[in-house]
């Protein structure tokens, strides 16, 4: 079996030592990220992707996943203890986990939380090995209508699909792709929005967007917001759920982690929704729904498992069609991007090392979660008490830092500044930020390969719709905005912060 | 309840919307447009600043019809300090290294706290400031002088 050979080879090269201790360094930063609230995902992996350009492509990657789905963890920890979800992804969390824990039982709830995830994960990476090379099959007959029907598609969809207003996230897209304009037009020479700065001509620097936005920008919004933060910590006793706890646990976790894969795959909806979709069709399966909110530990491992699962689907596309289904596989995207690799279905050919060392490094991070985690959640927590007034200034210095060792360039720590200030005025605004990474990263992709289409076919854009796969794109874009359109389904789109 | 003009959130949210459109339509007015066969570096900044005006416009209508108020505040304070801090480390990891540009980093964005403890501060500054020599310069050898003139 190919897949086995794949695997097995993929093993190898996550059990490598440098590898192993990179994949331990991700998943502690992300549970440490993911406990803090603050600070998520975004924020670090864009603070510490500087960081990574010293280490292979292999290594880096490896971290940076670690941080992303490390910080899912970490999330459901102080949602659970504290009521106070680290990531938007545990709101949902907190509302039967937290009460498990004022019953006494947080033990349990963290248990199965783990449990879940764990399970989730191996699906998760399962699936990946699976679908992985038959998509990256088709994909590498793509030509250039087809990536730019595809990454249409991808974009509209992300865009609609996430939270929050709709017109909103598409304007962001727009955004993006402007800013991705900026620097020497590759097929003519033409500086373009340079304004003469020798600087800008090989474009803006996708660190410098994604920490200026996700870490200053949202440093500069909390800062505004005068929450307090209330902190307690009881004692976790009895980590081991009873058999019964177990038996309640199986079929939420299992129907969790489909949800999870369902909407992993779909570009845009972040791991919130597929939480708070598993913890609805949980509460309507149940026998008693009026448990739910008193500590349902259903309302725990249904919506955690879903919510990892989705964390690891979201890299099928990423890997497979160099197609970002979320802000941090943008981020992920510029990494390989950074290392000098063109992101796209020909990764997994030509670097097979990347793709299965990636796959099985993320099996072995959620391993190293559940084993190291549960001992150490009194850490955790304790970490809690730091204060916000020394977080961000720490977060400051390692963000400057990491900016200026990319090109060794204070303009590109001006330029983080102006993008801190515009990150803040669109939160303030109402508007989404990861459509704009999104469409930033995309954006050349996206021109280069409409130039070169229309180029192909004569000038006549009809090439789009005459071509099968690439039409079947244009027709899933048109459908997907139609429905968002009709107002019905607009009202019911799920209102969750973040 | 409509919101009076000066809080309503959506629109100035489509006011930036169309600025930015037409500042890329502006700025980028002597980029060749070219046609649709041969798309010249001017086609797709046009193509964009124009949706951008679309949109822009969309929210604006609708936020004059039913906006919604902005709330929170503008955390005035953060927004001019941080920044401010950033092109402070930016002046000085050239001129004066590394050490003093952390030091004034770290403290500089501190001030963009409302709790603001100095003689803490300071402690966690020079803190920070090793950590990060220890961590960037010696561990990850990243080359910039500790203070510029000396050789690290």
């Amino acid at each position: 079996m190919d897949l086995f050979k794949n695997l097995i080879f993929g093993f190898e090269v996550a059990f490598s030592l440098q590898n192993l201790l990179y994949c331990l360094i991700g998943v502690s930063v992300g549970t440490l990220i993911g406990v803090l609230p603050g600070i998520g995902p975004l924020g670090t992996i864009a603070m510490l992707m500087p960081i990574t350009y010293n280490v292979s492509p292999v290594s880096a990657l490896i971290m940076l996943a670690g941080i992303y789905y490390g910080a899912q963890y970490g999330g459901s920890t102080t949602a659970i203890l504290v009521n106070l979800p680290g990531e938007t992804s545990a709101v949902v969390t907190c509302i039967d986990g937290y009460q498990m824990a004022r019953q006494g039982r947080a033990g349990p709830a963290l248990a199965i939380a783990a449990i879940g995830s764990f399970f989730a994960g191996t699906v998760g990476t399962l699936l990946i090995a699976l679908a992985g090379p038959p998509l990256a099959d088709v994909a590498l007959k793509f030509g250039s209508p087809e990536y730019f029907s595809l990454m249409l598609m991808g974009l509209v969809a992300a865009a609609v699909l996430a939270q929050g207003d709709m017109v909103k996230s598409l304007a962001m897209v727009a955004f993006g792709l402007l800013l991705g304009i900026v620097g020497t037009d590759v097929n003519t020479g033409v500086q373009r929005y340079s304004f003469g700065y020798p600087e800008l001509s090989d474009g803006i620097g996708f660190i410098v967007v994604a920490v200026g936005v996700f870490a200053v920008g949202e440093i500069v919004s909390n800062l505004g917001s005068a929450e307090t933060r209330q902190i307690f910590t009881d004692k976790v006793s009895n980590l081991m759920p009873s058999l019964a706890d177990l038996k309640q646990s199986f079929m939420p976790i299992l129907r969790g982690t489909g949800l999870g894969c369902f909407f992993g795959v779909l570009p845009g909806t972040g791991p919130a929704i597929a939480s708070f979709a598993s913890y609805m069709v949980e509460k309507k399966v149940a026998d008693d729904p009026s448990r739910f909110g008193n500590g349902a530990i259903e309302g725990v491992a249904g919506p955690e498992s879903a919510n990892n699962a989705d964390a690891q689907c979201k890299f099928i596309p990423m890997l497979t069609l160099g197609l970002p289904a979320s802000g941090v596989m943008a981020l992920m995207l510029g990494a390989l991007t950074i290392q000098g690799i063109q992101p796209g279905p020909q990764v997994m050919t030509q670097r097979p090392d990347l793709f299965w060392g990636l796959v099985a490094s993320m099996w072995i991070g959620n391993a190293m979660l559940v084993i190291l985690n549960l001992p150490m959640i009194g850490l955790w927590v304790k970490l809690l008490q730091v204060p916000y007034r020394m977080l961000f200034p720490a977060i400051m210095a390692f963000s400057a830092i990491g900016i200026y060792s990319v090109n060794t360039s204070s303009f590109e720590i001006y330029l983080t500044a102006v993008f801190g200030i515009v990150g803040f005025v669109c939160m303030r605004l109402g508007f989404p930020l990861a459509p704009m990474l999104l469409g930033f990263v995309l954006g050349p992709m996206m021109e280069e390969n409409l130039r070169r289409a229309m180029l192909q076919s004569g000038g006549d854009p009809s090439v789009f719709v005459q071509r099968p796969i690439s039409a079947a794109f244009i027709i899933a874009t048109a459908v997907i905005l139609l429905v968002m359109v009709l107002p019905a389904v607009r009202k019911r789109r799920p209102e969750i912060a973040g | 309840m409509k919101p009076s003009i000066l809080q309503n959130r959506d629109l100035w949210a489509g006011l930036f919307l169309i600025a930015v459109g037409a500042a890329a339509l502006i700025l980028g007015r002597n980029y060749a447009f070219g046609t649709a066969l041969r798309m010249g570096p001017g086609y797709f900044p046009t193509v964009l600043g124009w949706l951008m005006i679309v949109f822009g416009l969309y929210i604006l209508a609708t936020g004059l019809r039913s906006g919604e108020k902005l709330e929170g505040s503008w955390s005035l304070r953060a927004l001019i300090v941080l920044p401010l801090a950033l092109i402070a480390f930016g002046l000085l990891i050239d001129r004066a290294g590394f050490v003093p540009a952390m030091l004034a980093l770290v403290v500089g964005s501190s001030l963009a706290g409302s709790e603001f403890r100095p003689i803490e501060m300071i402690v966690f500054a020079i803190f920070m400031t090793a950590l990060c020599t220890i961590l960037f310069v010696w561990a990850l050898g990243l080359p910039y002088p500790l203070v510029a003139g000396t050789s690290y």
